[in-house]
């Protein structure tokens, strides 16, 4: 096949070379892989190449890290683990990456083939244990299957609706020869991904949906991101003048500082966008999956309304909720087409009645003299780097406080778990994110249960040199865990507490001093006062630093519509 | 209402294929009455029946993540249409000198063979629709039943199938 191009008569070559270069032909230049027995062929055989190696200091945190880089570029992310350990380590990730339709490789090396299935040393059937956590896996067993399957892998990791592929490669077929055939095309005739396409009649009973609405919301996830339709979606509004609510994965898909922007729907979102979900006429889905963490009680979530469901996986369309209009399609082709035939049209009395409910219940905290709390920290950060920076977060309440107080204007600044709430989320994304874009400020905003999680990816931004910025926002507690104490257990403390049991007064752990041992520059913050200068030395330093903010443990996320309850059940103070 | 469905998969044959439908089923909470499995006319292809139960909004997600696995190239609903189902059980029964004869009557009945003879017991092969081994088996434990060997069901569409 490449017989024609290449002049020297095909060369036999090891499969740890070929496993390389057939990821060197998918444009792959960085990966994120931490060395085992079953594995180190394949770093040899990356020491022999152009691909830049991030050795993470845990496997889960370069999964995380390759996450982080493809949400941050739209481009596949790539890891490498040995067997046993290493690979189940990857576990978390491809579950996140699953849930959160990340596009991801990761390959595995596995025990020689002769003493798979005999409990040799660090030997786990892997493909077995991952199968219902990835969008596809392969064991390969000959060598002349690995550049088709490298292949396949990619295309399938970033085609359709995103997804983890996980290949495990035995050690000795890493280490037999053959003169490799590399293919130029992927020909599946079970996978076809490209045929989720709305037809003419579907669009035209969009547009007519819209052209009868008086009170029409815009639903938007992160397939728009997949997708990379923001600009569709964009267009959309400008000739609809639709106001747009947000999942927590798809924000910044349409620019959340404008007037038309309802910020985040949900359990924690905006008191006006769950209004306007509640009260539309019309709910147009897109991109989305009626996450439970959006729709609360399925059979009261926007129950007024016709619902028209845009989603590329069929298998969205009434899974959770049945929508009078479900459309299997990729949605930048559905909008696309949306766009050319839908009226120009305006809705200002729903706007207004919607920013009624804006005035009235904000985002909004009771502001302190002296102690710093969360949100505050998070508005800050935002006023001080414009809203232009790549933010990172952990899980619990620092995550939804980042997503209510760091509004984002475009898609792929903000990483976060979504579906898996993968608490070390924070960290490692952030420099996975980092390594795409090295010249943006890079933010990891997290909490000190999340932060603790994947401490040790510290070492990786020192010794890779990766200027990311950290915030701990420590209040000493599993915040979000407590809160749901405080409402719903008495404020009954179930080991929700992470701090010292011996010194409540002190700071514990001591963050700043395990960033120093780590080589990267630490500071901590206890004052309102002194957070502004804090954060300027911090954006001005040359390299990674850690910000170790105190913050008080009383504080709530809200708004909130508690688990399984719905727009009137609503708690705002 | 929860509806026994007949579903026809046909899936690549490779190794793995199987756990990967048995774990989707188990992991989203389908309820699977049986499974059969066996290669087709094309060596590279392997027909899965899967006789399922539940409501509309459940088939539809059964056959949509059916869909959505890689290695599955068509899914087919067989209850749909008109079809051919078949299973093959082997009963083994007691019998002596004085039952030997009435068994076999009821095997002829249900045009079922009898595949072995012992001084206490027979073995009857009886193949057919669910239905129609459920009555064979109400019929012969009387007798008492010793073991019980049964397939899952095998569909295909009649050809004589109006295409719609």
């Amino acid at each position: 096949m490449a017989s024609a191009a290449a002049p020297p008569a095909p060369q036999e070559m090891r499969g740890a070379d070929i496993v390389i270069e057939s990821l060197v032909r998918e444009g792959v230049d960085i990966i994120f892989g931490y060395p085992g027995g079953a594995s180190m062929e394949l770093h040899q055989a990356l020491t022999r190449s152009k691909i830049r190696n991030i050795l993470c200091r845990h496997e889960q945190g370069e999964i995380f890290a390759a996450e982080g880089y493809a949400k941050a570029s739209g481009k596949v992310g790539v890891c490498m683990a040995t067997s046993g350990s290493g690979a189940t380590n990857l576990v978390t990730g491809l579950a996140d990456a699953k849930m959160d339709s990340v596009p991801l490789v990761a390959i595995t090396g596995q025990v020689p083939s002769s003493v798979i299935g005999r409990d040799a040393f660090q030997e786990t059937p892997i493909v077995e244990i991952t199968r219902q956590i990835t969008k596809h896996n392969y064991l390969i067993d000959r060598i002349e299957d690995i550049p088709r399957v490298i292949k396949e892998a990619f295309h399938i990791a970033s085609t359709g609706r995103p997804g983890p592929v996980l290949v495990d490669v035995p050690k000795d077929i890493q280490q037999s020869y053959w003169a490799a055939e590399f293919p130029e095309t992927v020909s599946m005739r079970s996978y076809a991904p490209n045929q989720a396409r709305a037809s003419r009649e579907d669009i035209e009973s969009v547009a007519q949906a819209i052209k009868e609405a008086k009170r029409p919301v815009i639903y938007a996830g992160g397939g728009i991101i997949s997708s990379e339709a923001s600009e569709e979606l964009r267009n959309l509004v400008k000739k609809t003048n639709i106001p747009v609510a947000q999942t927590l994965l798809g924000l910044g898909v349409f620019p959340e500082t404008d007037p038309l922007s309802l910020q985040m729907l949900g359990m924690h979102g905006s008191v006006y966008a769950n209004y306007a979900v509640n009260h539309a006429d019309l709910l147009l889905a897109f991109g989305v999956r009626f996450d439970d963490r959006v729709t609360g009680k399925l059979e009261a979530f926007a129950k007024h309304g016709k619902i028209v469901h845009i989603d590329i996986d069929p298998s969205e369309l009434n899974k959770n909720k049945v929508a009078h209009l479900p459309i299997a399609s990729d949605i930048k082709y559905a909008l696309q087409e949306l766009n050319g035939i839908v009226e120009d049209n305006a809705y200002p009395e729903w706007v207004d009645e919607i920013n009624v409910w804006r005035k009235k219940h904000p985002f909004s905290f009771q502001e302190t003299e002296d102690d710093i709390l969360p949100q505050h920290a998070i508005k800050l950060l935002y006023e001080m780097t414009k809203g232009d920076a790549i933010v990172a977060t952990g899980v619990g309440q620092h995550q939804m406080w980042a997503a209510q107080y760091y509004p984002f204007d475009e898609p792929r600044r903000w990483l976060t778990s979504g579906g898996l709430g993968s608490m070390g989320f924070g960290l490692p994304s952030a420099l996975g994110a980092q390594l795409a874009f090295p010249d943006k400020l890079v933010v990891d905003i997290d909490g000190d249960g999340s932060f603790a999680m994947n401490v040790q990816e510290l070492a990786t931004l020192y010794v890779e040199k990766l200027p990311v910025k950290t915030i701990i926002l420590n209040n000493q507690h599993l915040g979000m865990v407590v809160q749901w104490e405080d409402r719903f257990y008495e404020s009954n403390r179930g080991h929700t507490f992470i701090g010292d049991p011996d010194g409540t007064e002190a700071v514990y752990p001591d963050f700043v001093t395990v960033a120093e041992g780590f080589r990267v520059k630490a500071e901590r913050v206890f004052h309102k006062k002194d957070l502004p200068a804090a954060y300027e030395r911090m954006i001005a330093h040359d390299g990674p630093y850690l910000l170790d903010v105190i913050v008080p443990n009383q504080e709530h996320v809200l708004p909130m519509i508690p688990s399984g309850m719905t727009f009137d059940d609503i708690i705002t103070e | 209402m929860p509806q026994k469905h007949t579903i026809s998969a046909l899936v690549e044959n490779h190794f793995g294929v199987l756990c990967r439908i048995a774990g989707l089923f188990s992991s989203r909470g389908f309820n699977i009455d049986s499974l059969s499995v066996g290669e087709t006319e094309d060596p590279k292809i392997s027909r899965m029946t899967i006789v399922v139960r539940g409501d509309d909004s459940v088939l539809e997600q059964v056959v949509k993540q059916l869909n959505r696995l890689i290695d599955v190239i068509r899914v087919i609903d067989i209850t749909q249409g008109t079809f051919i189902e078949r299973e093959l059980t082997l009963i083994k029964v007691n019998a002596n000198t004085t039952t030997r004869t009435e068994i076999i009557q009821i095997a002829e009945v249900f045009r079922a063979n009898v595949v072995d003879v012992s001084a206490n017991s027979m073995t009857i092969e009886v193949t057919g629709r669910h239905d129609k081994v459920q009555a064979i088996i109400a019929m012969l434990e009387p007798y008492g039943i010793e073991e019980i060997a049964r397939t899952g069901t095998v569909a295909l569409l009649r050809d004589s199938t109006p295409k719609k």
